[in-house]
This record gives structure tokens, sequence and C-alpha cells, in this order.
């Protein structure tokens, strides 16, 4: 027992860190070092001409509290929240049937597909999809549904839609992981004991892939929050979001300072985010140690 | 808790070209231990999961009492399970995982906490009511399993090879409690095995499958000691078969004068004599059978046996392998017409023993008529 302890100690102390400093090198240049700048910048006055002036000031957060600012937060809040509620609507059935399929490599490779193309491309695929001549319009107007144009881009639900479907393999891939790994014996124990098979689904598989849910959530949320090119080319004005401010005020306003502080509201919010939901997995596991201790 | 009848009706499954089940059909008594024994894909699992309600049948029906249960879903029916490893639901403590179907029906907090109590007592597994399963031994996830089976009080319950996950000693005891507890509660088991020890020791009744058929169904003194077919002798404890061709069958009249059994004279090709077995049946001349011989039954001795009882079949061979085994000791004798015959000699203070036989010594193989079993049904 003792020597085991030794060897992990020895492992921690010496070989890990010798493994892992590429990885902290590279994580430290382009990951902290950008993220401190940002920090810095946040707290510096506005150049004439872009850039900053190197004078400490709260300029950028005072900035922040004006009521146009406050309704572009709440309508990102609102659209990541309602695009990652419908991307995990999605992702849990097709991730169930992934796991339980005789051909789950070829579905697998059919969610993986998507990432061979550019990201940018595929937003301009759906612009050509719903657009005024796009498909779907030429398609209902042929069919004779309609008479005239039907307005299906730059507005908020192409936001949500076109989100949804950037993010979906995001998230199929961790929730078909977790349900992968799940015991499907359990579903049918389930039943047995008298539960219906919905029921079934929401107390005993639900729970047991929570880790993944909750990673795939992560994926979804995150990404869309600070989301920029899809509200830019497929949204309109009722869509603009956090994301868009950040660039305008690089590239338009010229504000640094202001989008520095902008994006620390993004990382900030996402951390406490991640930190939530990694402490309500752990507070969970601490409350059922509790009770078992206290009988 | 009151039991209720299982009549299996004509049940056919198939998986694709694969029959799992053939026309299969019994009736389970009232409250009886009943197993279901074969070796892997007889179709006793199948046969299980359509009383559990998990598959349909492609034919014929399962009655429990005298209503059909087969268009019943598996969460309405009155049996439930024991799976094979356990399902506990790992999210879930041992309590939740036991109050589970009484959560379902909606029960009040102070009668769940009365019946998870007193299933737990039953288990004897208070002590870990707030552990997770993870944190339990194989034998104390199996009591969990079954006291959650239990706390519904079904009419029937349903094991499916529930210790074979478990090491002998375990395995033993557990299912010494299992049979206490079926004793105690009266309700049906049906328990799934393809272990012919565990079926032999607790089983009210066995149906013996293999194939998708029931070969025999039968207490386990029936089975063990007559079976039907060759398979059966086979797969239930160890014998020598012989295949052999009726010669003579005579009766055995009894002190009424009523025909107790036959004597019947049987040519072995493979020994190149001929042996006396009685059988309860009479078999036509000229007939192909099968004869086993259990080889606990037959006597082993350096020298020729001097017995009393007339028609005694003596054989003569060479040890090739002697096995001690701690309780008893196994030979593997061959004979001298060529072929290997085991015989298990029980070791005994009482008895006298006689001579240590060893390896490569000469002896003689003497077994009584009645210690064989005509079958005249082969399988191959």
């Amino acid at each position: 027992m003792k020597k085991e302890q030794g060897t992990k100690a020895f492992n921690k102390n010496s070989l890990g860190h010798l493994y892992s400093w590429p990885m902290g090198l590279w994580f430290t240049i382009f990951f902290v070092v950008p993220l401190a700048i940002i920090i810095l910048y946040s707290f510096l006055k506005k150049g004439l001409y872009g850039g900053v002036e190197w004078v400490f000031s709260f300029n950028a957060y005072k900035q922040m509290f004006n009521p146009n600012y406050g309704i572009v937060l709440m309508r990102t809040l609102k659209i990541s929240f309602i695009s990652t509620l419908i991307t995990i609507l999605i992702a849990l059935p097709c991730g169930y049937a992934m796991a339980r399929s005789k051909i789950q490599t070829f579905l697998l490779f059919l969610v993986i597909i998507p990432f061979w193309t550019n990201s940018l491309i595929r937003i301009f695929a759906w612009m050509s999809i719903l657009g005024n001549d796009g498909f779907i319009n030429s398609l209902l107007m042929q069919v004779g549904l309609t008479k005239e144009h039907l307005q299906l881009l730059y507005n908020q639900n192409a936001v949500v839609l076109v989100s949804v479907y950037m993010y979906l393999p995001y998230a199929i891939l961790p929730i078909f992981t977790a349900i992968d790994r799940f015991d499907f014996s359990l579903l049918e124990a389930a039943r047995d004991l008298g539960s219906t098979k919905m029921g079934s689904m929401l107390r005993v598989l639900l729970p047991n892939i929570k880790s993944g849910v909750l990673t795939a959530i992560i994926f979804t949320f995150i990404p869309i929050f600070g989301a920029y090119t899809v509200p830019l080319l497929v949204g309109g004005k009722d869509s603009y979001m956090i994301g868009n401010i950040i660039v305008d005020q690089v590239n338009k306003t010229r504000n640094w300072p202001l989008a520095a502080a902008f994006s620390m509201i993004i990382t900030v919010l996402s951390t406490f985010g991640v930190l939530w939901m990694m402490f309500s997995s752990k507070k969970e596991a601490g409350l059922k140690t509790k009770k078992e201790g206290g009988k | 808790m009151n039991g209720c009848t299982v009549s299996i009706k004509n049940v056919s499954k198939t998986f694709g070209s694969f029959q799992a089940l053939d026309e299969v059909g019994f009736t389970i008594e009232k409250g009886e231990f009943f197993s279901l024994l074969g070796p892997s894909g007889c179709g006793k699992t199948t046969l299980l999961r359509i009383i559990a309600g998990f598959e349909f049948p492609d034919e014929g029906t399962v009655l429990f009492d005298d209503k059909n249960v087969i268009p019943i879903p598996p969460n309405k029916r009155e049996s439930n399970t024991v799976f094979q490893n356990y399902a506990l639901f790992p999210h879930l403590s041992i309590y939740e995982n036991i109050a589970f179907p009484l959560r379902l029906k909606k029960m009040g907090k102070t009668e769940i906490d009365q019946r998870v109590e007193k299933y737990l007592n039953m288990v004897q597994l208070n002590a870990h009511a707030y552990k997770k399963p993870n944190q339990l031994s194989g034998g104390q996830r199996q009591r969990v399993a079954i006291a959650r089976a239990l706390i519904n009080e079904p009419k029937v319950l349903l094991l499916d090879e529930p210790l074979s996950a478990l090491d002998a000693k375990l395995r033993s005891n557990l299912l010494i409690e299992l049979d206490n507890l079926h004793d105690k509660i009266g309700i049906t088991f049906i328990y799934v095995t393809h272990d012919q020890a565990e079926a032999l020791s607790v089983s009210d009744r066995i149906a013996v499958m293999n194939q998708g058929k029931v070969l025999q169904i039968g207490t386990p003194y029936e089975i063990y000691e007559s079976p039907a077919t060759e398979f059966v002798a086979e797969f239930i404890g160890e014998t020598n078969s012989l295949d052999a061709v009726v010669k003579e069958c005579t009766p055995i009249h009894d002190k009424d004068g009523q025909i107790d059994e036959y004597m019947c004279s049987l040519e072995v090709k493979e020994l190149g004599t001929t042996i006396k077995i009685t059988d309860y049946d009479k078999t036509a001349i000229g007939q192909e059978v099968c004869v086993t011989i259990r080889p606990e039954k037959v006597r082993i001795t350096l020298e020729p046996p001097q017995s009393t009882k007339k028609d005694l079949n003596v054989l003569t061979g060479v040890v090739e392998e002697p096995v001690y085994s701690g309780f008893q000791s196994k030979f593997y004798v061959r004979l001298d017409s060529g072929s290997l015959f085991k015989i298990y000699k029980q070791h005994s203070n009482y008895l006298e023993d006689g001579p240590e036989i060893e390896w490569k010594d000469r002896v003689y193989v003497s077994f009584s008529p009645s210690d064989g079993y005509v079958v005249e049904e082969i399988d191959r």
C-alpha cells in the first residue's frame, strides 16, 4: 500500500509535470496570455483610432450599463437558451437511436460528416435554402402553397435554426457516448417494476446519462452564447447578439476596451455556467454520502 | 402472498432463422419452485422473457391462472424479475432501489418506509439502506434485486440465472436462502439456470430444455434417476452412455404377480458383449437404444466382485487416469474393448475401502441391472 502511494506521488510530482509541459506551454501562450490581454484592455482607455491608451479606467464597464446593451444581453441569453433546449431535445432521441442501432458506426459517420465542411460554407448553404429565391421558397411557390416569398432569413428564427444545426453534432456525440455506456437491462428492470416506457426513460435513463447531457449543454450553450457569424449572416435587427457588439466595437466604433469588457462578460458567464454544473453534480454526490453517514 | 399457476401453451418463437422455442407447453403449479434447465441457447431465457412480457411469442399463449397475459405489458403483469446482472439502478440508493415500484404507485411516505424496512429486514440489508449499489458485494446486490422484485408482492417471481455471477460458496448459501424464502412467501418461483446442481437442489420440478424444446419435466429425482432422453442423461450429472441394441426383454413379476419392470439384454457393440439392464417399459426387440450408467453407481475393485446379486454386469479394464478430488476419486478406466468408462468412488471410512487403486491397475468394473437406464430416444 505504502509502496503504491509512493509511486503515485512520484508520478504526480515529476513525470506528470514533465509530460504536460508542452500542453501547458501551448495553453499559456494561446489561451492564458490572450485572456490576460483582454482583461487588461478592458480596464484601459480607448484610443482615438482604435487600440488603447495606457491609462487605467472603468470607462468600458461604465459604458456597458446602457439599456440597449441590456436588451442585447437578454436577447443573447434567450436565443442561446432556446437553441440549446431544442438541440438537446433533438440530440436525446438521436443519441438513443444511435446507441441501440445495429449500424452505429455508419450513423456516427453521418453525424461527423458536417465537420468536414467549413462552418461558414454550411451557413451559406442554409442561406441558399432559406433565402427569398431559395430552395424552400421556390418549392412552396411551385407547388402553389404561397404566392409571395416567405421571409425565412434575417430573423431570430433563422438564427435559432442554424445554431441548432451547427451545434447538434456537439450535443449528439456526448449524449450518444453516455447512452452507449448505459446498461439497457435497467430499462427492462424499470418496466418490470411497474414503470411505463416513457417513465423508465425519465426515471432511469436520464439520471444515468446526466453527465453526458450536461456536457452537451455546455458544448452547445457556450458557443451559441458567444456566436457572431450565425447572427451576422442569417440574423436581422432582432437577432443582434453580444458577439456582434464585440466585432462592431473592434471594427466600426473602434472602442477596444468596451469590446474587451463584453468579452469578459461572455468569459465570466461561461465560466460560472461550467462551475455551476461541476458543483451541482459534486454537491449531489456530497449530499448522498452525508445522508449515508448519518444513518 | 399468493402465487398463481402459470400455463404455457404451444409457445413458439423465432429470431430470424433461429428457432428459440418450438411449441413449448406445460403448466407450473401455484406456489411451485420450478426450474428451466438447459445449456445456453436452449430457449430457457427466451421463455422467461416471454412470461415477464419482454418478448412476444410468435404463437401460443401464457396464462396466469386462467388469464391470458400476452396482451398485458410487463409493467402491468403480476410477475417480477430478478435479472442476471441484478440490474440495480446505479443512481439510486439501496433504499430507493427497493422503494422504486412503490414510488411509481404513489404510495404514502410512511407506508413506503414500513414496506421497505420489512423487505430490507427479510434480506438482512438494513445496515446498507443508504449505500449505492456499487458499494455492495455481489451477494448483497443479489439480495437487493430479490427484495426489489418481491416488494410489489407479485404472484410469480422470475429468476434469470440469478447466481451465475457469484462464486461457488456464496452461490450455495444464497441458494439455501432462496429456498427458505420460497417456503416462507409461497409464491410461484420460475428459476432459469444452466447449472444442474442448482436446479436439482432447490426445485420442486424441473423442465430440461434443449434447442427450443422441452425434453423432460419431472422432479429432480425423476430427472436424475430416469432421464427421458440421452441428452437429459448427459446434461444432468455425469454418465457413461453406450449405444446398444435390444436382444431380449422379459417381464419381472413382483410378489403379487404384477409386472414390475422388464429385464433387458442389450448388445453393446463397443463393449463387444451383452449387458443386462432393467427398464420400467417394454422395449421392442431389435430397437436401437442408449444405455446410461451413472459413474457413482459403478463399483471398481481389484478383485473380481463377490456379490450375491444375480445378473451383475462385470467388465474389465485398466485404470488410465485416477483423479483425486477430495470427497471422492474419479477413475477413468480403459475397458478391454477399448472404450473409456467413468467411475466415481466416494471416500468413506465407515465402509471398508479395500486396497487403494492406482494408475495402470487392472480392475473389475461392476454394476447391477438396476443401476443403468435404457433411454429409447437418441438425440444424436
